[in-house]
């Protein structure tokens, strides 16, 4: 019983660091860029569905919706103002960038929303699913669900939607796309939206289960963690190297000393670079001479 | 403009390519050397730790700057140094000898780190070197019988060959001296066939296998290298701080190293010292400005990050060569004077250059 | 240089091809795009590994040395679109040609001893005779990043020659240089080839070029080779035509 209760608990964990770790995959896809921030970008969904709902005092879904607007803005508005001019450069600097930029979300969050650790009132709070010693409570099952409902939204954006497909073009070969009329600037855009509205969802799904603050961005090293063992550039294997991690957290977090729960993440990662270093689903292959 | 005339390839190894630069290096060692009986005792206590944060970023620019590596994990080998040579110091090892062992003990676990991590590029080498800092950082936290913990471990006052080096001047020195060694064996190294390998590794890999540059073995060298110089400077951070505890080598301080040589400028010795410069100074000229500013901006959490993350952010996007950068396009300008053009250092526009195949 | 066969799995981008080039010989490989021109100058380099077929060099066995001890060996190449060392000058560009000579170790290097500095004088006066060579006195101090296709060109041949390599791959020297460059590109293969001694194996379209230097030639397409001989019988040889120009 033990077993199936921590397997719950890390699958529902692991959905929010495989949400994070899709944002992270989504742009380095696209852009080939790397975006260190991503975990910040989560904080900043969060705290903008605390002001729509605790301070403005929305509806729960409308102020969702209006959450994943006002994400998408702003993924967009990034792309566009700092890391546009930074396409062409060495990875290194934009992963310097977004690190830098990630100090300055989370000091602006500070600044605005202050320091002590909120909470966001869901409709679902507080309840329980029993199933003999099993409790799952229901934030946990709408963490997996809501995850479950973006990777479905996700295959189906795109194999069917044109711009779903445009996306995919862009990702596979820039240059070849531009030639072929598809907007990739305007593709670059979408898809840091795109990324920022996937990461506002997994901050407001994890809301409920730990409080947010300005300093909550820092689990998106984990989901980083997460997307390398799931092969950088695999989309499903976000999700799966999330489920990993945030399973092999809980299960150490029980049976290890203390401290291996924290570590548990890195040393998977570790393991993973040293046996297999391309990832579950390997997609990245050696420069042709 | 000055013009040189060369009459041997001799001339192009020296150090000091002219007089000119003998001119104004005697200068300013000269200053850094008379500088204790000008400045107060607080100010002397900031240039040590300058200078400490200079010799881990001769270390890091040997490996970033140089190689093309990139290290999210720097403070881990700070913290190896550190402990190592207080724990030394504490079962009586000598000053220097404790030193040393720190050096090389860095050194190894650098070069052993370095074996799994030369098998990946960029990002994967980046996120490894994090992952291994945050587990050294939960080895410190939680191995309490060696390194207390939470709690931390005092150091032992330095006293090399019976001298006692605590106070703030002699301690100065020392560092100092330290970083000037250290400066000489890096740039001989980099004017030597293996910092030449290492430089090709960063521009290119694929020619510089096919002229015989064993990529692992020079990757892992790098490592080493770099994590030894980090580990001396260890050793002094440990006096300059006087009590260790885990806290004192996070993420961020390995991401401010990193900011060190990014914004001093990268590829270059002279950045390192700008970038020491700038890390050191930026928190105290912060403080003083918070003085200025209204209370509701002086008290946000996290501003002084936040002014180092906008600052990073800035010279990536407007001056990726850093202040050393910036100052030889100072200079290029007074040099060219009035003859100056503006397109000088335009930098060309950039298309995405894929390393990928698909 | 004795027996060569090799084989490439998956694509079939190069099919049981063997040959030999003999000392001293400059032998040109030629054929359509995607022919596996290329693949073959990557395999000889070692950069890729054959399925099956064994690699000989002077007698000995290289079918699998790593990539890195090719150039000790005496093999050095140039590549296909230029891959230089962008930002370091010309003559840093050809000192790294010498690091296969490098007999100093790190801690004489870290002190800069005199050992050390010899062998950069040594090394350094070597890579002038080759800017001497190749005419690259002007440009010796410059930065890679700011220099003409058709000089980077040279620059690339210049490094390979700094490893007084005994086998030269060249993987289409002439594209992308301009009728006068290509003029001085044959001489110097020519020079490099008869007063080195250096034997060069290249992958080259310009039949011109082909016709003037080599003196063997062997035409591909689709991974097999058509046919190895004089340049003259090769240009003759009805089945190169067709590979080139289609059935009639």
């Amino acid at each position: 019983m033990e077993v199936i209760q921590l397997l719950i608990s890390g699958t529902s964990q692991g959905c929010v660091y495989g949400l994070i770790a899709l944002g992270f995959v989504l742009i380095y896809k696209a852009t080939e860029m790397v975006n260190f921030a991503q975990g910040d970008i989560m904080m900043l969904g969060a705290f903008f569905a605390f002001t729509y709902i605790s301070i403005l005092e929305f509806n729960f879904f409308i102020a969702l919706a209006a959450t994943i607007v006002t994400m998408a803005a702003l993924g967009a508005l990034l792309e566009r103002t700092i890391l546009r001019s930074m396409i062409g450069e060495p990875p290194f600097s934009v992963l310097m960038l977004t690190i830098g930029l990630g100090f300055i979300i989370r000091a602006v969050a500070g600044a605005i929303w202050g320091n002590e650790p909120r909470s966001i009132p869901t409709p679902y709070a507080g309840g329980v699913l029993s199933y003999r010693e099993v409790i799952v409570g229901y934030e946990n099952i709408v963490i997996i669900l809501g995850t479950l409902l973006i990777c479905g939204f996700l295959f189906l954006f795109f194999k069917f939607s044109r711009l779903g497909i445009a996306m995919q073009a862009v990702s596979q070969n820039q240059l070849a796309a531009y030639y072929l009329g598809v907007p990739v600037k305007r593709i670059y855009s979408l898809v840091w939206a795109l990324s920022a509205i996937i990461s506002a969802v997994a901050g407001i799904l994890i809301a409920p289960v730990s409080l947010i603050s300005p300093l909550m961005g820092f689990i998106g090293i984990k989901a980083f963690a997460a997307a390398i063992v799931g092969g950088f550039g695999s989309l499903p294997g976000a999700i799966i190297g999330g489920l990993i991690i945030g399973i092999v957290e809980q299960f150490a977090g029980l049976y290890l000393p203390t401290g291996f729960s924290d570590v548990s993440a890195y040393v998977v990662l570790l393991l993973m670079l040293l046996i297999r270093p391309q990832g579950i689903f390997a997609s990245m292959q050696q420069k042709k001479v | 403009m000055r013009f040189i005339k060369k009459i041997s390839y001799e001339q192009d190894v020296r150090l000091f390519q002219h007089e000119g630069q003998i001119f104004w290096y005697s200068l300013l060692v000269m200053s850094v050397l008379i500088a204790p009986a000008l400045l107060d005792t607080f100010y002397i206590g900031e240039l040590s730790l300058v200078f400490i944060y200079a010799i881990s970023g001769i270390g890091l620019m040997i490996l970033v700057g140089y190689t093309g590596l990139v290290s999210l994990g720097h403070a881990a080998f700070l913290a190896i140094g550190a402990y190592t040579h207080a724990c030394l110091l504490a079962v009586g090892v000598p000053f220097v000898v404790s030193m040393i062992c720190a050096t090389f003990f860095s050194a190894l676990i650098g070069g052993l780190i370095g074996i799994p991590a030369l098998r990946m590029t960029g990002i994967y080498l980046a996120v490894a070197t994090l992952a291994f800092a945050s587990i050294v950082e939960q080895i410190l936290t939680h191995w309490v019988s060696v390194t207390g913990g939470f709690r931390g471990m005092a150091v032992e006052l330095p006293r090399v060959l019976g001298v006692e080096l605590y106070d703030a001047v002699p301690f100065y020195y020392l560092c100092l001296g330290i970083l000037v060694v250290c400066l000489l064996l890096a740039l001989n190294l980099l004017r030597s066939p293996m910092g030449r390998a290492m430089r090709a590794i960063r521009d290119s890999e694929i020619p510089a296998r096919s002229m015989g540059i064993h990529l692992a073995f020079t990757k892992t060298l790098a490592f080493a290298i770099s994590a030894g110089f980090t580990g001396l400077a260890g050793s002094l951070l440990a006096h300059r701080i006087g009590y260790l505890a885990p806290d004192s080598f996070t993420l961020l301080i390995s991401i401010q190293l990193l900011i060190m040589v990014v914004v001093g400028g990268l590829g270059s010795l002279h950045g390192v010292i700008y970038g020491a410069v700038f890390i050191c100074f930026l928190p105290q000229i912060i403080a003083i400005m918070r003085d200025f500013l209204p209370t509701a901006i002086a008290r946000i959490p996290g501003l002084e990050p936040g002014i180092f993350g906008l600052i990073l952010v800035l010279f990536l996007i407007y001056e990726p060569h850093g202040i050393y950068g910036r100052w030889l396009k100072f200079r290029h300008y007074f040099e060219q004077f009035p003859l100056y053009r503006k397109a000088a250092h335009k930098r060309q526009k950039s298309y995405l250059r894929t390393e990928r195949l698909r | 240089m004795s027996e060569m066969s090799l084989s490439f799995g998956g694509l079939l981008a190069v099919q049981r091809i063997s040959f030999d080039v003999n000392n001293g010989d400059v032998f040109s490989i030629i054929g359509p795009n995607g022919a596996g021109k290329s693949t073959l100058i990557n395999l000889i380099s070692r950069f890729y590994d054959a399925d099956e077929g064994t690699l000989q060099f002077e007698g000995r066995d290289i079918t699998a040395t790593p990539p890195h001890h090719i150039a000790e060996l005496g093999i050095a190449r140039t590549f296909q679109n230029i891959e230089l060392f962008e930002h370091e000058t010309v003559l840093q560009n050809l000192l790294i040609g010498k690091h296969v000579y490098r007999k100093t170790n790190l801690v004489s290097e870290f002190l800069f001893t005199p050992a050390v500095r010899r062998q950069e004088m040594a090394f350094r006066k070597e890579a002038e005779d080759v800017i001497d060579l190749l005419d690259l006195q002007h440009y010796r101090h410059q930065v890679i990043g700011n220099l003409p296709y058709g000089v980077r060109k040279m620059v690339e041949l210049a490094r390979a020659l700094c490893v007084k390599p005994r086998l030269l791959l060249l993987d289409e020297p002439s594209s992308g240089l301009n009728p006068e460059e290509k003029e001085d590109l044959s001489y110097w293969i020519e020079d490099i080839n008869e007063e080195l001694g250096v034997t060069i194996i290249m992958v080259e379209h310009d039949m011109n070029l082909v016709l003037r230097s080599s003196n063997k030639v062997m035409a591909m397409a689709d991974g097999r080779c058509l046919a190895i001989g004089l340049p003259d019988d090769i240009q003759s040889n009805p089945e190169v035509k067709r590979a080139y120009l289609g059935d009639f």
